[in-house]
């Protein structure tokens, strides 16, 4: 019945080493040429950011970038006070976060604390799409819904007495509701990361709480969310990263007014307004001006990279890590 | 049919009784018609080959199968006289007096500290925490190996000190019975000779409830015997069942059933 395996130096076994190493060879080069693409993607951008931007501080001094008050790059009179794009970056992602942590955070622990499995299932996809609607689309929800509810609730609130004289008059550009709107977009990316964080808690560490004698509400916040911590953290700064990034939304919604200060009620300009402003424009390649983009465009990519690299030391210093 | 041979002497005051327990999961029955008493500062052992039901019979006793959403339980348990199982009975308060160790040792994410005040914070403990925590990791002899580090991670500690931990957790909250899910099965020989002196230990105070893979630590450490086994119906489910509970010296010399003197010579299981 049983059939004699040939035997270790037989004839039979004429395996081809050269050709699997080349075979292997080749594999590995494809691999390898792909990967230093996308490297060198990285890097060739890196590199245009840093050129354009020591080539507009060859003409603008860095003290006036970072002092001056005052953000008039196409004017005759130039002042490059980027303090006034960062504080209005600032106020729409700052209004965003104020918006999505909460919802975002709470729609996590609902989805994975609470929810059955079979409402998860269909819940947490429907989530996601929501970060799949087109920016632009979120951008005139913004400037053409979200604007004229805030509006008509705001003169609605002014017919108080007392109150209504301490109402101020929303524009219709303005960083609240660019802020609101960005918000919502960014709100399924906190949700959907946060979940993850929150999901792969173990349950044994949830066991563990009620055997204790713990409800379900003390389970949640002091044994799971403290667990879940550094995911929770690091899908915030991802989110706030993208709301500092987000162009469109802001672009329609906001505004087109650099101006100082983080009043939410009138229009604004955000470094990444400003520089669509410049690339709509006719603004001709080499003037100072088209430099300027590059010094914010390098300005946003420093904000964002510190961002990144806090979220990157967070997530290590205080990751759990489970068996 | 088997049946359960139970020497009426044993049952000095019964903390904890089942009577006739039935557990689906499901439409699936787990264990079937479990009755047996658990008696007052002893320690019970729960042995069986895989799948026979002891684990699920012993979350019965704290509830912890509420928290699996397919569980139901039929039957009845009572502890110290009262229905568990009563609409009165709240699941909550049931686990602060019959604490639980579970299988893989799970402190959390916390300080040593913090570990063992957790439960006492969310039951109200007004008492002095610096002592309460001195004193549950005394008692699970785990306290001078970490007393110059209560503030380091639970995380940090080895797999025994961390089973301890989870034992001090558990008896920083007082309770009068605990129930050990294979305490020791991921601790190495020496941690688990550690756990075992504890349990002695642990039983001048607590009614312990110990299910366990190893027949030797049932042997070395319970005072009653209860073997589990486990039939396969037509669906091809298993079903738990328990087959004998006695003195350990009896189930392990003197078993009555055929069942038990097999497994506890290790012809199968």
């Amino acid at each position: 019945m049983a059939v004699d395996l040939p035997s270790a130096n037989s004839a039979l076994w004429q395996p081809n080493r050269k050709r699997s190493k080349r075979v292997q060879f080749i594999v590995k080069s494809i691999f390898a040429l792909f990967a230093i693409v996308s490297i060198a993607t990285t890097a060739g951008i890196v590199l245009t950011l840093i050129y354009e931007t020591i080539a507009f501080f060859g003409e603008v001094s860095i003290i006036d970038y970072l002092t001056d008050t005052k953000w008039t790059p196409l004017f005759q009179s130039q002042k490059f006070g980027i303090i006034v794009l960062i504080s209005a970056t600032f106020l729409t992602s700052g209004i965003a976060i104020i918006v999505a942590l909460p919802l975002g955070l709470l729609s996590a622990i609902c989805l994975s604390e609470y929810a059955s499995p079979e409402v998860r299932k269909v819940l947490k996809p429907i989530l996601e799409i929501l970060a799949g609607v087109p920016s632009v689309v979120y951008g005139y929800f913004a400037l053409l819904f979200v604007t004229p509810l805030l509006q008509s609730l705001f003169a609605w609130f002014a017919t108080f007495p007392v109150i209504g004289l301490a109402v101020p008059e929303l524009e219709g550009f303005n960083a609240l509701s660019a802020g609101i709107v960005l918000g919502i977009m960014i709100t399924p990316l906190v949700a959907s990361l946060s979940e993850d964080a929150i999901y792969s808690v173990p349950q044994s560490l949830r066991d563990g709480s009620y055997a204790l004698g713990a409800t379900k509400r003390e389970t949640v916040t002091r044994v799971v969310l403290p667990a879940a911590l550094s995911g929770i953290v690091s899908s915030v700064i991802l989110a706030i990263s993208r709301a500092i990034g987000e162009t469109m939304t802001v672009t329609l919604a906001a505004g087109q007014n650099p101006r100082l200060g983080l009043n939410p009620f009138v229009p604004v300009m955000t470094m990444t307004a400003f520089i669509v402003q410049v690339s709509l424009g006719d603004t001709p390649a080499g003037s100072l001006a088209y430099k300027t983009i590059y010094a914010v465009g390098m300005t946003l990519f420093l904000l964002t990279l510190v961002l990144n690299l806090f979220s990157f030391w967070f997530v290590r210093r205080f990751r759990e890590k489970y068996e | 049919m088997t049946q359960v041979s139970s020497s009426t002497e044993l049952v000095t005051e019964a903390v904890l009784r089942a009577q006739g327990v039935k557990v689906y999961y499901g439409t699936n029955l787990a264990v079937r018609d479990v009755t047996l008493d658990i008696p007052f500062n002893k320690v019970v052992a729960f042995i069986g080959p895989s799948g026979c039901g002891k684990s699920t019979i012993l979350r019965c006793f704290n509830r912890m199968n509420d928290l699996v959403a397919s569980a139901r339980v039929e039957g009845k348990i009572t502890f110290h006289g009262r229905d568990l199982y009563a609409s009165n009975i709240d699941p909550v308060e049931t686990r602060r007096r019959i604490g639980m160790v579970f299988q893989k040792p799970n402190p959390f994410p916390k300080s040593i500290f913090e570990n063992i005040a957790f439960g006492a914070r969310i039951n109200g403990y007004k008492g002095d925490m610096n002592e309460l925590v001195e004193d549950s990791l005394r008692r699970a002899a785990l306290w001078d190996e970490v007393k110059d580090q209560l503030q380091e991670s639970g995380l940090a500690l080895s797999g025994g000190q961390q089973q301890r931990l989870c034992i001090a957790r558990a008896i920083a909250i007082a309770p009068e019975v605990i129930l050990m899910d294979e305490p020791c099965s991921a601790l190495d020989p020496i941690s688990t000779l550690k756990v075992e002196e504890l349990i002695q230990e642990l039983k001048q105070q607590y009614t312990i409830v110990i299910v366990t893979h190893n027949m030797q630590q049932a042997s070395r450490v319970s005072d009653l015997t209860a073997f589990y086994n486990a039939e396969a119906t037509e669906g091809g489910n298993k079903v738990g069942y328990l087959v004998e509970y006695d003195r350990t010296e009896v189930i392990f010399q003197n078993p009555t059933q055929q069942a038990t003197q097999e497994y506890v010579s290790g012809r199968f299981g």
